[in-house]
């Protein structure tokens, strides 16, 4: 399939929607916790057992984004969408198929392994194409995307929750459920394939001067880029690295180190939140309820989403090394904070939880900017997914230092905040690690670019690449 | 052929409709989501 050049006058404005549209979908996977309840009792499954599927989908999102990168390049973003929308919505009637036939590991089957290619492939499959329509704006560009992902579980968890309560939580409503899950989700995804186009100036800087890189890149909302700019603003400029030398630099695994210190930093809050803040004022004279402490959770996913799009878009204005650093130096405050006043203060153990969660998802919007920074825009989508790898180690990473601690000092007799002092320390330390990484981070050695498509030969064989590809 | 021939369609009608597609869904989400994150100032 080849890429879906933009007829002209299209506007860049569409395909935020476009990439939104795959993001809203498969952030369903973080609702998945919905499922659970039922799945135990219709099943007869163990806690342990009903998560399989979740964890199955995440670690194929991590392989399938690593591996499946180069290809998402070379086939364009509408390839990578409709792959995306197969396997995301078989995953879900395959599933169907087994709640059922009462038959689980075709649930453990279809969502976390079909249904998993279909997160990763889906997660990465607008990340260069947007870079390249908003060459001004990347960071908000990704932003836009990525909080599309947190923003699709704040859709599914209630709308699972209501579909469950109607058609019930035995087999055949379970199967129902997933049934109209994947329907649905077939058809919502299907605006992307629709939408998404690539730039048509997508030439190397230089191979054609003048080419139709026009004013596009300026254009607001709603206005289409005129005939002139032939709906293409970004040629490819400065800095070129393949996927494969990228993998070879020092700066890639920086910013792998960067982005799993941060991601660990905040699943380290996300995954026990509630306890958590229910444990530091247990002793005092406001204790927090069972519905206050989901309240909290819901603010911390507001958060979460809110700093995908705000600070990925700041980082546009005061750049991305900088931006950086305060996730990691400011984060690791923030963590300090809480460990020696937190139980003292509500609203300051509210307000530094909510920063560390804005940083968390900031982190994770603003990276494939800060790749195109330092790898340009060539093989972009390619380098992030194997950066995504990073996420994979994270998500055992995080949860697994924060629970093994909390169970340990509560074996030991400990109770209340004193719980969580020890992890937090261990956060502090992993942010620390991260923000040296981020400060080693300079340009990339003349040695991996990609030859400089100013030659004849050169130049033609991009071209064929870029356009042929 | 004339220069409003050749002029591109205008695309806002489907700018503003493919905003819609994914801005309601996810309105809705937002709007679960400040229900219950009240809970944590009344719950």
């Amino acid at each position: 399939m080849s890429p879906p050049l933009a007829p002209p006058g299209w506007s860049r404005w569409l395909v935020p929607p476009a990439a939104l549209s795959v993001h809203l979908s498969i952030g369903q996977a973080y609702a998945w916790s919905v499922f659970k309840p039922p799945l135990e009792s219709a099943l007869d499954l163990s806690g342990t057992q009903s998560a399989l599927p979740f964890q199955l989908g995440i670690v194929m999102l991590g392989l399938s984004a690593a591996f499946g990168g180069t290809l998402v390049e070379r086939n364009g973003p509408r390839w990578a969408m409709t792959i995306a929308l197969i396997c995301f919505s078989s995953g879900f009637l395959i599933s169907a198929l087994g709640a059922a036939t009462e038959q689980y590991w075709l649930i453990v089957f279809g969502y976390g392994f079909v249904g998993g290619i279909g997160l990763g492939i889906g997660y990465i499959s607008p990340v260069s194409t947007l870079i390249k329509w908003f060459p001004d704006r990347p960071g908000m560009a990704t932003g836009i995307a990525i909080m599309g992902f947190g923003g699709g579980a704040l859709i599914a968890s209630p709308w699972s929750a209501r579909m469950l309560d109607s058609f019930g939580d035995d087999p055949t409503g379970i199967s129902l459920a997933f049934l109209v899950h994947g329907l649905t989700y077939a058809v919502f995804m299907s605006l992307g394939v629709l939408l998404v186009r690539v730039p048509r100036s997508e030439k190397p800087a230089g191979a054609a001067p003048g080419a139709d890189a026009g004013p596009a890149a300026d254009a607001g909302p709603g206005a289409a880029a005129g005939p002139g700019a032939a709906a293409g603003p970004a040629a490819l400029q400065g800095v070129q690295v393949s996927a494969r030398n990228a993998v070879r630099t020092p700066q890639f695994w920086c910013l792998w180190v960067v982005l799993c210190m941060n991601v660990t930093a905040g699943i380290g809050i996300l995954e026990k939140a509630a306890p958590m803040i229910t444990d530091f004022f247990a002793d005092t004279s406001t204790p927090v309820s069972v519905s206050a402490a989901a309240g909290f959770v819901a603010l911390l996913s507001a958060a979460n989403m809110a700093g995908r799009i705000g600070w990925s878009s700041t980082s546009d204005l005061i750049g991305r090394k900088n931006i950086y650093r305060v996730y990691l130096g400011v984060g690791a405050l923030m963590y300090l904070l809480i460990s020696q006043f937190g139980d003292s203060s509500k609203p300051l153990f509210v307000v530094c939880a909510l920063v560390i969660l804005s940083f968390y998802g900031g982190g994770f919007a603003t990276i494939p900017a800060y790749l195109k920074d330092l790898f340009g825009t060539y093989q972009v989508g390619a380098i992030h997914g194997r950066l995504l790898t990073a996420w994979s180690l994270a998500g055992v990473l995080g949860p697994l230092i924060v629970n093994w601690i909390a169970d340990h000092q509560e074996s030991a007799g400990k109770s209340g905040s004193s719980l969580y002092g020890l992890s937090f320390l261990i956060m502090i330390g992993l942010l620390v690690v991260g923000f040296v990484a981020n400060e080693l981070v300079r340009p990339v050695a003349a040695r991996h670019h990609i030859p400089a498509p100013r030659e004849s030969k050169e130049s033609t064989d991009v071209q064929q690449r870029q356009q042929s590809a | 052929m004339s220069s409003s021939d050749s002029s591109p369609p205008d695309r806002r009608p489907l700018i503003v409709l493919s905003w819609l597609w994914v801005g309601l869904p996810l309105g809705y989400g937002v709007y679960e989501l400040v229900r219950k994150a009240t809970q944590l100032f009344t719950g």
